[in-house]
This record gives C-alpha cells, structure tokens and sequence, in this order.
C-alpha cells in the first residue's frame, strides 16, 4: 500500500442552474491572454449537446484517453510510444483537435460605435483576433446553450447513442441538464503518459496536474491524450496550457475560483487519501460497468488507525490526513455514494465527481400524498424525465444500478426532510430501504442543501514556504505573457490625469461613454 | 583576387558559420531551455500540414544523412569495398534525389501553406517565414547541382575528390580552399546557403530538430514531482 493524497471536486448538478459564473471568472483569473482565448479551463455545457469541444466524448474519433490491449493492459488509445515514431506522428498529430472543433476567437470592431454621427444604426462587427478579418459566426463557445433536445444536440451526443430511439425523437419527453467541466485532474492522466518531454506532471503532495511551461514543447500529444479535451494549445506561445486547479489559491487553503464564485454553491473540494499501488490495476478493470466500483476502491478510509500510519509513512502530513478525515469528498464518493465520476470509460480514473441531477421529476411525487407513500420513488426514478440510461452513460461507464440507488437516496432524503419541515410523520424504516439513517439524512442534508462554505471546502495548506522559494513566485501565474492585471495600464493613465489636477467628475466622464469603457 | 575570395569564401564563412551555430545552440540549449519548440501550428490548420510536414521531414531526415554519407566516408573506403564510382554515384542520385524530391515537395505545400494560410501567416514571426523560404531556396539549389549541374555540364566532376576532401579538412581545422575552387558553380552556392541555414539553425524554430525526448522511451508514464523539486532550469 501507497499512501497519496489527491485534492478533488464534487459537483451537484441537482443545483446547477448553468449561470457560466464559474466559467466567467475562471476565464478573468487564466485565460484572458492573446493565444488563450478560445481555452475554457472551466466550461458549462448543456446537455444533451455537443460539448466544447464539439462531440469531445466520441474518442472513436478524438482518440482520448486508455483502451485495454488484446493482453488486457492498458495502452493509449491513441497509440503507444512506438507507433508514435513509426507512423510519423511526432511529425503530424493526426488526432488532434483542430481549432475550428473549439472556435476562433473573435472581439468586435467597437470603434464604429464611438464614430461621427452616422444616417444608420452603427453596428459593431465581429473580428478574429488571430488574423484580424472580419468573421461571419459559424459558432462559439457554448453555441448550442439552452438548446439541448433540438435534432442536432440529440443526434451529435454520444451518450445518446445507447438510448432507446423513442426516447430520443419524442419531442415531449425532450430534457435538459447543465454539465460544468474542468480538468478531471484524474490517477492515472492519459495526458501526463503522453507527453514525451514530461513537462506534464501530477504534483506529489496534492496530486494537482500541471504542464510545465518550461518543459512543454509543443509536442501536442496531450490534446490527444486528454479525453475530457481539457488541455490546450497556446497558438501564441506554442505550449500547452491546463486548468490548474488554481493551485496557488489551494495551497493557502482556499478553493478555486469556480468554487468560490459559484452562486448555486454546488462545488466540494476536499482531500481524498487513495492506494497508488492498486492504480494501475483498478484501470484494467475489464468491464466498463464496473470502473467506477473499481475506482471506488482505491479510495482508503481516512479514520482507518492503519492508513493513517501509512500515510505518515509516505509522507502524507498530519493536516492533509486530518482534511481527509472531514473531506466532504470522501463522504458524498465513498460513504454515501452518491457522486460518480465523469466517464471512468476512459479509464483515467477522473477525480472530479459529479451528483446526478433529480431536478425534474420531483413535482411528480412532491405533490400530494407523497410523504405517505414515500415508496412511490422507486418507480418514479425509472420514468425520470432525464432517462437514468443517460446519466449512466455519463457518470458509470453504463452502470444504471449505481445511479438509481443515488438517487433514490437524494429523493428519500428529500421527503423525509419534507416530512420532518412540515411536521409529519414519517417511517424511518423507509431510510433504511435506502441505506440512510434518521442522522446521516439530516447530515446529508446540510451538506447539499445548507451547504455552508466551510462545510463544502476542507482544503490542507501546503506549507510551501518551507521547502520551496515562494517569494520567487509571487504575483506570478507560470503562464508566458500574462500581463496579470490588464487594467493597470488605464488606470495609470486615470491616476496620471488626476494628479494633474483634473477632477474625478472630469475623469470619470472621459473614461465612461453610456456606461461603457472608453480607454 | 579569387585567392582572397576563396579564402574569404571557404575559409573564414564556414567556421563563422559553425561558430554561430554551436555558440547559438549552446545558448540556446543553456539558457533558453524552456523555449524550444517547433512552433507547431497544427492547431490553426491541419489538412496540409500533414501531407507537407511528413514528405519534408521524411525526406529531410534522408537528405541529412546522405550528406552525411557523402561528406564522411572517403572515396578510398568505397574503393576499398570494391564499389565501382558509377555505381556509387547512380546509387547516391537515385536514393539522395528521391528524399530531395519528398523534402521538395513537402517544403512547397508547407510554404505555399505558411504563406497563404490566413491565420497560419499572422501568427508566424519573421524567422518563421525565413526558415521556409531558405529551405526552399537551398533545395533546389542541391537538387539543381547534382541532377543538372552535376550530370549535365560537368559530368567529369566528382565531388568526393574534391568538396568533401575540403569539408572532412574543416572538422580538422585545415581546410584547403583551393579544392573548392574546382567546384562547379552551383554546388558552390548550395554549400553557402546551407552553411547560412547551420547559421541561423539555433536562433529560429528550426532548433527543435536538436532535441529528441529520449526518456519518454524509458519513464514511467505517470510524472509525480514533489514541492520545492519543481524544474526550475531557466
């Protein structure tokens, strides 16, 4: 036994309401540099849909992620290191996404706007910002937002593809759920054994994964590698870049920017202690349906006197164990099993986890009654509007049995909190049927429902400063040409004016027009 | 006169040449470490990049060894294997014109690709243009040399007698520049602009052909790095 610590995410998609505010602020604290443009660290997807980028599950096309050989080991599906060289793909990726499966990114000519007084409405055209031409928008980044259920995201989802095909042409029994995504920052990372210069790494302590800029030479063999799609190719800086977990937010004990900024409060970041001598072994778990199961046992009880020893023993520190042992993760993944992984399929072992959404269905059995017949669930939870085969299809490689039984609890825990808010009686056996307790419902509860912030986020602080130069790296991003905080310039030129004597009435009607920035 | 510019030609040029190129390396690898790359741009289009990327890289890497083949052994060891000259010399056109051909071929779609390929031009720096356009240029120079020049106008010429004689004299430090004299025209100018491409070889994207990741043969393939071991090789 190998005793690591990996920090992770559980997202409730039962909460989500697919606001992008995660994805806004991720994009203001990472992105917002000339040749990043078009990367979402942080995406949120509808689904049914195609995804960013387009159809990115299809990995029968995009050649993601870890297939098992005809030994029945585990190999690259895009090719071992051999038939890298022998079929010249270190000259030409033939797998790899090309720019237009994501979008070119584009600002908008917005000088027109600020022109002389014309006889026609000005209008501000879009213009790409590689080659500054004006573009006619084919598509862009979440281009089939709130669209899901129209022909095109029914038919390009490839988690329909297993769906019976009434249920995918019935108009009326069309549904729709929010997916946000980030870098699985998985166990075993297909895009970490894909990069020949090893700039790409999984940090020891937490388990973060991150491309090294110094290192990274463009090779472009983890774009293929990733099959979430997450890592990306800076066209102005020739490396890859990849979410970062906001690593330096974490190690100061604080969660990462989506977290933090979530309004639904449906992110988790907690420790999770797991053996990382039995990785590679879960991974050639034969049968997809069971990856998840599989994955789920790599997962070690942190109250265990026995892994805690082993732990210390591998260097695991004290906080870090002491997190583990309140991680919200542990409890949602392993105790209560209600959070899956987001295709284990690919056999990467993700370690952002997901709670399967219920949304929908409730007003089926919230109505009348249904306190008393709490039973009603179990049926209820087959004819879900978001067929439980689909979810399956996202977050068990398949497996509808684990699913059910989630949400069966989620439902359960629901009516019996109903119950207990409204004052009325309620069958505590009725738990029992689903594995809950009059307590770990309550528990439960609080933690999806109430969600308070130092409930959701139980993050170690790295005590960095003891082992590496941190002031070195203050105010740094690790990413070439970031220029931190792009405003600084104009508001120079704000504060130069008024040192000049200019008033801040006078300062402030030159910089604003309509309430929109004028530099 | 022509003593002065042979001198100054064959003499002086390539070890300036030379001399570029291992003090650009040096730097460069040293130094600059994090920055060697191909500058790919595979993201930005993809269709013609494959065709052209893999004929010229093929081909190129055949036409480096040739040369390599050509410079290094000496005609006296050829003789000493019992290989006739015609054979060797219709061994060398066909193999060394047909990599010349593929390398050709390549580097005409990658610049015809580079040149009018909208946002594969706008994110392309000077060097990146240069490097194409050279690599055109000192192709057809090479393959004009040995397949006209060679066979054509001087078919009596023998550049193992005389141009490698020279180029093997440079790696000891005793070039004889009278031997290039003797060198038809073309191949002259082959030679100077392939030692302006070693010249600038190190400065440009061209570095990446330096550099292979040899233990990604040998590494486990999941990388874990500890805190305060981060690669800080600046």
């Amino acid at each position: 036994m190998k005793v690591k610590a990996q920090i992770s995410m559980v997202l409730n998609l039962d909460k989500c309401i697919g606001c992008h505010t995660c994805s806004v602020t991720c994009k203001q604290t990472w992105t917002n540099r000339p040749g990043a443009e078009y990367m979402w660290f942080n995406n949120v997807e509808t689904r049914p849909g195609v995804g960013y980028p387009k159809k990115w599950e299809d990995e029968s096309h995009y050649k993601g992620g870890w297939k098992l050989n005809r030994k029945g080991k585990l190999e690259l599906r895009a090719g071992n290191k051999l038939n890298k060289v022998a079929l010249a793909k270190i000259f030409y990726n033939p797998d790899m996404p090309n720019l237009d499966d994501y979008y070119e990114p584009w600002t908008y000519d917005y000088q027109t706007l600020f022109g002389k007084e014309s006889k026609h409405q000005p209008v501000a055209r879009a213009k790409s910002q590689i080659t500054g031409e004006y573009m006619d928008l084919t598509n862009g980044p979440n281009w089939d937002d709130d669209l899901a259920g129209s022909d095109r995201s029914f038919g390009e989802d490839p988690n329909m593809q297993n769906i019976e095909s009434d249920i995918k042409g019935n108009f009326e029994r069309t549904f729709m759920m929010y997916l946000p995504r980030l870098c699985e920052h998985c166990l075993n990372a297909a895009c970490v054994a894909s990069c020949p210069s090893g700039a790409m790494y999984k940090r020891d302590e937490d388990g973060i994964v991150l491309v090294d800029q110094e290192r990274c030479r463009g090779w472009r063999f983890c774009m293929t590698g990733c099959p979430y799609k997450k890592v990306y190719f800076n066209w102005n800086t020739n490396k890859a870049e990849k979410c970062t977990f906001c690593y330096p937010r974490i190690e100061e004990g604080l969660p990462t920017v989506c977290s933090e900024t979530c309004v639904g409060r449906i992110r988790y970041i907690g420790v999770i202690l797991y053996d990382a001598d039995r990785v590679a072994e879960a991974c050639e778990e034969p049968d997809d349906t069971k990856l998840y199961e599989a994955q789920l046992g790599l997962f070690l009880d942190p109250n265990d006197p026995e892994v805690v020893e082993q732990a210390l023993a591998d260097g695991v520190d004290m906080e870090t164990i002491r997190c583990a042992q309140k991680s919200p993760i542990y409890k949602m993944a392993v105790e209560q099993k209600i959070a899956f992984p987001l295709h284990p399929e690919y056999r990467t072992m993700p370690m952002v986890w997901y709670v399967p959404p219920l949304s929908p269905i409730m007003n089926y059995f919230e109505g009348k009654n249904s306190i008393k017949y709490p039973e009603m669930i179990f049926p209820a939870i087959n004819e879900m509007r978001i067929p439980v085969e689909y979810l399956a299809n996202l977050l068990s490689g398949g497996n509808t049995e684990v699913i059910k039984n989630a949400l069966y609890k989620l439902a359960m825990m629901r009516l019996y909190m109903r119950a207990r808010t409204s004052g009325k009686e309620f069958d505590a056996e009725k738990l029992d049927r689903v594995g809950l307790t009059e307590d770990s419902a309550t528990s439960l509860y609080r933690l999806l429902a109430i969600a308070k912030y130092e409930d959701r986020f139980v993050i170690p602080q790295s005590k960095k400063e003891k082992v590496a130069p941190v002031a070195e790296d203050q105010g740094g991003l690790g990413f070439e040409q970031c220029n931190g905080c792009a405003l600084a310039p104009v508001h120079g030129s704000m504060l130069r004016k008024a040192k000049a004597g200019e008033s801040t009435k006078d300062i402030y009607a030159e910089s604003f027009y309509g309430g929109i920035w004028r530099d | 006169m022509d003593n002065v510019w042979g001198y100054i030609l064959w003499v002086i040029f390539p070890y300036v040449a030379l001399g570029s190129f291992f003090f650009g390396t040096i730097i460069r690898l040293s130094l600059y470490g994090g920055n060697i790359t191909a500058k790919s741009s595979e993201l930005l289009e993809k269709k013609q990049l494959m065709i052209g990327s893999i004929l010229f890289h093929i081909g190129i890497i055949f036409v480096f060894f040739g040369h390599v083949v050509g410079i290094f052994i000496p005609k006296s060891f050829t003789d000493f294997l019992g290989i006739p000259n015609e054979v060797y010399h219709m061994g060398a056109l066909f193999m060394g014109g047909m990599a010349g051909f593929m390398a050709l071929a390549g580097m005409i779609i990658l610049s015809y690709r580079r040149f009018t390929n909208k946002r594969v031009f706008m994110t392309s720096s000077f060097s990146d243009l240069v490097v194409n356009v050279s690599f055109l240029i000192v192709i057809v120079l090479g393959l004009s040399a040995s397949l006209i020049e060679g066979t054509v106008f001087h078919p009596e010429f023998n550049y193992r007698l005389n141009l490698s004689v020279w180029a093997r004299q440079l790696f000891y430090f005793r070039p004889n520049y009278h031997l290039m004299l003797q060198v038809p025209i073309v191949f002259r100018i082959h030679v100077i602009c392939g030692l302006l491409i070693f010249a600038f070889f190190p400065y440009t994207r061209l570095v990446h052909a330096l550099t292979l990741p040899w233990q990604y043969i040998f590494r486990r393939p999941i990388v874990y790095r500890k805190k305060g071991l981060r690669g800080r090789s600046k």
